[in-house]
């Protein structure tokens, strides 16, 4: 499959995205330039972690606009899969292809630890190949990964199932003490209403070798191939 | 034109020169200087640029062996790994602007030491720091502390360079004067390597990255170059202010033409901004430096020639391009949206030549501030009380009456209790190559397209350097190579950062030269090289001087990523064994600070031999898999290490049940900090194996006992849950600092 991983200046994951699609798990990859408006016939696209454009705004409100985005947008509404991690959340939020916001977190302090997350749907192209309620472990490190929404969107998102992944403990409770930046219901990743966009602040992209400490991040990649 | 003030020995006093100093400017010049020259004298013979106090004795470190590469005088030291490949790496201070302003005098520690290590063409791959703050209980500590976190953080988390591992430390010697030593170390293709060596006369001399504000002029003459005092907050115009975005475009950009031939030299500008970076250039390659500061990009308007030389605003670079490529430079610096100009030329002349408004405002020749600047052979003498201080007689300390108590005081002291809120909040995955993560005695990064790794460790224990510099100086070298030892890693060279107090001080030069002494003896007898360094003096405040404080980054290899161990147990059953010898030792230890209140005694007696001997025991365990663990003893004792290799496993603690056989007292069995040891676990089927190493090796060791149950238990001294030991080492950090 071939995928595109966005590079926007201050993108920071973006190699290590291109690492774990090309080297470890053998994908065809591109790199994708934020001032270029072209997808180069890529199937999937992942917008990486980082600091889009520095971030010194809010976080993602710059690379919206940026020409690559306008691109980005029409793939997803055409129904392509595109995963946002971290940053890529963060401008998926922004470019109003998923709801919600991320928010700085209730700590006010950056964050970076190994964090469980749990499946909560497995109706999406990067949940499809996983099981609900199992429990996957992953890298989270953000300084602004608090989501937020407002109480109709958050009630929508439950009801439809659009939540993809919450902060769970190792029996897979949803605790407040687990719940690492102040995430409303825990939410750790959403997606749209057609289940191929698909946003979260943890990493899978830096949990595919066990070398590295662990590879469950390969089930979120390899959920788009299995269809 | 505004008029610039009349240089005289007054002016030449106020930047910082000595009255002889400025004499021999005026025979240098057989003139007098102009405003512009004498602010360039200043900056370019300060003791941070200079190393005039220093210089005599860092040459009597050992800097060469066959892997490597570049040793000091570059940017950063270079050590050959094979494959093609090498790593580059340095560690550097920014004392001063961090004490006066934490967030940005931190946050600029990481980009200068960054810019240092991708201006030789590698990319930065792992960074590193070792940070002192005065007490806990110092009314200043958690303003200091958060700052300089959070200024790591934002910037190193900014830039996508992981921050692996470090040292945090607390003694009220800091308290008016805290250290902030920042370290990165980066890859480069050794046919790749890029240095700072201005050649080819006529080459264009271009300027990129950020335009030039007036912040940061006289960071290293009136900032880095002297003591404190209550002024000394007036300063912070003096520091800089980061902008970590536009040093990750610096980063891409400058690797960027590096994979293409079309510059000679290349040099970051950090202390003494643009004048240093030229002069360097100049000075290495043997050439000359003309520019034409009508170029220069410029923040505001109005903007002096001195302050054009002067400024420390952060993020910039200067390039020896080869003529005919400026273009090419250009259109890949505007890909990355930063601006290129050329301001200048390389001569034959050998002269710092700079116009403004078509006038010559510098002509000084290039060797006048490198090689001829002064050099000081400052007097040197022991403090007088220091045989009285290192007196200790252990027989007239009152045992303690319970030693599971004295654990936990020491687990929760805030020099050995977890670091976890620090390095919570730097990104530490970034890049994708780190394979043990901060928590445990070394870093371990791997090395992309081989099988090869990294260890990484930063040490001092600047206890032992006040009560005795030179084995304070040994052994902060062989820790740290002992640190890399047990996690796997062959150590192989290491950078120094020499932080001490006023050179013009008898007692702190004879500090300074017994600790290189040591850390010399230590470097021969380990087959370790100094790469690269820095040295920090004036580290005082109201005439108080730090603790002498050399720390070290000790860098080591692994052939095969994989043979890497761990500090904390792994399996219920495995063995428990002490390698090394246990002496009657408690001088300057963590345990007689915190119980007993007393910094006195002698440190602990460093046999060279042995130590080289039980590293070579370690690396060849780790090779052949024997151990499922391996900790280094250093603070704290066997008690402390035991006690850390169950409860600092991530996934949750273990316990232990070992006895410690011995005639000496219980309390120097527990918590003695006696040298070259360890303690590891490993399979009881490997235990033969690893007796016949230690024979082969001539190491003693002692079987304690077998990892398991849910209580640390040794001997008849303590018995504690691991539970509860892992809660109150982990909290207490936060807890003391209450934030």
């Amino acid at each position: 499959m071939k995928w595109g991983v966005v590079t926007f200046p201050g993108s920071l994951d973006d190699r290590d995205a291109l690492y774990s699609l090309g080297t470890v798990l053998g994908q065809h990859i591109v790199s994708l330039w934020h001032k270029d408006r072209d997808l180069k016939g890529v199937e999937a696209i992942v917008l990486p972690g980082g600091f889009s454009y520095g971030d010194y705004l809010r976080c993602g409100a710059i690379a919206r606009v940026s020409p690559i985005m306008q691109n980005v947008v029409e793939f997803a509404r055409a129904g392509g899969p595109v995963l946002g991690m971290c940053n890529g959340f963060q401008i998926l939020c922004e470019s109003g292809l998923l709801p919600g916001a991320l928010v700085r977190n209730r700590s006010l302090s950056f964050v970076c630890e190994w964090a469980r997350i749990r499946i909560e749907t497995a109706h999406t192209r990067f949940t499809a190949g996983c099981e609900v309620g199992e429990i996957l472990r992953m890298p989270i490190k953000h300084g602004e990964g608090c989501y937020v929404a407002d109480e109709a969107t958050l009630k929508t998102l439950e009801d439809k199932g659009q939540i993809v992944f919450r902060y769970v403990n190792e029996a897979g409770e949803i605790t407040d003490t687990v719940n690492p930046n102040g995430a409303l219901h825990n939410i750790a990743g959403v997606t749209n209403a057609q289940g191929n966009v698909v946003g979260l602040m943890p990493h899978p992209e830096h949990a595919v070798e066990a070398l590295l400490g662990g590879e469950d991040g390969r089930k979120l990649f390899l959920s788009v191939l299995a269809r | 034109m505004q008029k610039m003030p009349t240089v005289t020995l007054q002016l030449a006093l106020d930047h910082g020169l000595t009255a002889d100093e400025y004499q021999r400017i005026l025979n240098h010049l057989g003139r007098t200087p102009t405003f512009e020259e004498l602010g360039v004298f200043s900056v370019m013979w300060s003791e941070h640029c200079s190393y005039k106090s220093s210089r005599r004795f860092l040459r009597q470190l050992p800097t060469t062996g066959p892997e490597i590469l570049q040793g000091p005088g570059e940017n950063a030291g270079i050590v050959d790994v094979g494959d093609g490949l090498a790593v580059v790496f340095k560690i550097e201070s920014h004392n001063h602007p961090s004490f006066i302003e934490p967030y940005h005098g931190a946050a600029t520690g990481v980009g200068g030491i960054l810019r240092d290590v991708f201006t030789m063409g590698a990319r930065p791959i792992a960074s590193l720091n070792s940070l002192r703050f005065g007490a806990i209980d110092h009314p200043r500590t958690p303003y200091l502390i958060k700052g300089v976190v959070a200024g790591i953080g934002g910037y190193g988390n900014c830039v996508g360079v992981p921050t692996v591992g470090g040292e945090v430390y607390f003694d009220t010697g800091y308290n008016g004067n805290i250290l902030v030593n920042a370290f990165t170390l980066g890859t480069v293709r050794t046919d790749r390597i890029f240095r700072a060596r201005a050649a080819g006369v006529g080459n264009p001399v271009i300027y990129v990255g950020s335009r030039t504000g007036r912040d940061g002029i006289h960071g290293a003459s009136l900032l880095a170059s002297r003591e404190f005092d209550a002024k000394s907050e007036e300063l912070r115009p003096a520091v800089q202010v980061g902008d970590p975005f536009t040093e990750k475009l610096l980063i891409e950009a400058c690797l960027e033409l590096m994979q293409k031939d079309l510059i000679v030299a290349i040099q970051d500008m950090g202390a003494a901004g643009l004048t240093s970076s030229s002069v360097e250039m100049a000075g290495r390659g043997g050439m000359g430096i003309v520019l034409n500061l009508d170029k220069i990009p410029t923040r505001e308007e109005n903007i002096i020639p001195y302050e054009l030389l002067l400024s420390e605003s952060q993020e910039r670079m200067v390039i020896v391009a080869k003529a005919g490529h400026e273009e090419e430079v250009k259109g890949i610096f505007a890909r990355w949206d930063l601006q290129a100009v050329v301001v200048g030329q390389v001569t034959d002349d050998g002269l710092f030549r700079t116009q403004w408004h078509g006038e010559e405002v510098v002509r000084i020749p290039v060797s006048a501030l490198t090689d001829d600047a002064p050099v000081y052979e400052r007097p040197a003498t022991p403090p007088v009380n220091l045989g009285q201080r290192q007196q200790l007689d252990i027989a007239s300390l009152p045992l303690p009456s319970d030693c599971g108590q004295v654990l936990l005081r020491l687990l929760t002291s805030p020099n050995l209790a977890s670091k976890e809120w620090v390095y919570r909040q730097y990104d530490s995955f970034v890049c994708g190559n780190t394979v043990v993560q901060p928590g445990s005695d070394a870093a371990i990064i791997r090395l992309k397209g081989t099988t090869k790794g990294v260890g990484i460790s930063v040490d001092c224990n600047s206890r032992y350097c006040l009560l005795d510099p030179y084995r304070g100086g040994q052994i902060t070298v062989a820790e740290g190579a002992r640190n890399l030892a047990v996690s796997g890693a062959r150590p192989v060279a290491l950078s120094d950062c020499l932080n001490f107090g006023s050179p013009e001080k008898p007692e702190v030069m004879w500090q300074f030269q017994q600790a290189i002494a040591g850390m010399r003896d230590a470097c021969l007898a380990l087959g370790i090289a100094v790469v690269s360094g820095n040295v920090s003096f004036y580290n005082e405040t109201e005439g108080r001087a730090i603790p002498p404080t050399p720390t070290v980054a000790s860098v080591g290899i692994l052939q095969d990523v994989t043979w890497h161990v761990t500090q904390w147990f792994k399996n219920p059953g495995d063995v428990i064994v002490l390698l090394g010898e246990t002496h009657n030792e408690l001088g300057a230890s963590e345990y007689l600070a915190t119980v007993h209140g007393m910094i006195a005694g002698a440190p602990p007696v460093l046999d060279l031999e042995m130590e080289k001997r039980f590293q070579h025991l370690c690396l060849q365990a780790a090779q052949e898999r024997l151990f499922s663990s391996a900790h280094d003893v250093a603070e704290g004792g066997v008690a402390v290490a035991l006690a850390e290799a169950c409860i600092t496993r991530p996934e949750g603690p273990f316990g232990a049940q070992v006895t410690l056989p011995g005639n000496l007292r219980p309390d120097v069995m527990l918590f003695g900090e006696c040298q070259s040891r360890a303690i590891v676990s490993l399979s009881p089927d490997k235990l033969p194996r690893l007796e016949q190493l230690a024979h082969t090796h001539q190491v003693p060791y002692t079987i304690l006992g077998k990892v398991g149950g849910t209580e640390l238990s040794i001997a008849s001294y303590l018995r504690v849950p691991a539970v509860a030991l892992q809660h109150e080492w982990r909290t207490a950090l936060a807890r003391q600092l209450n934030i």
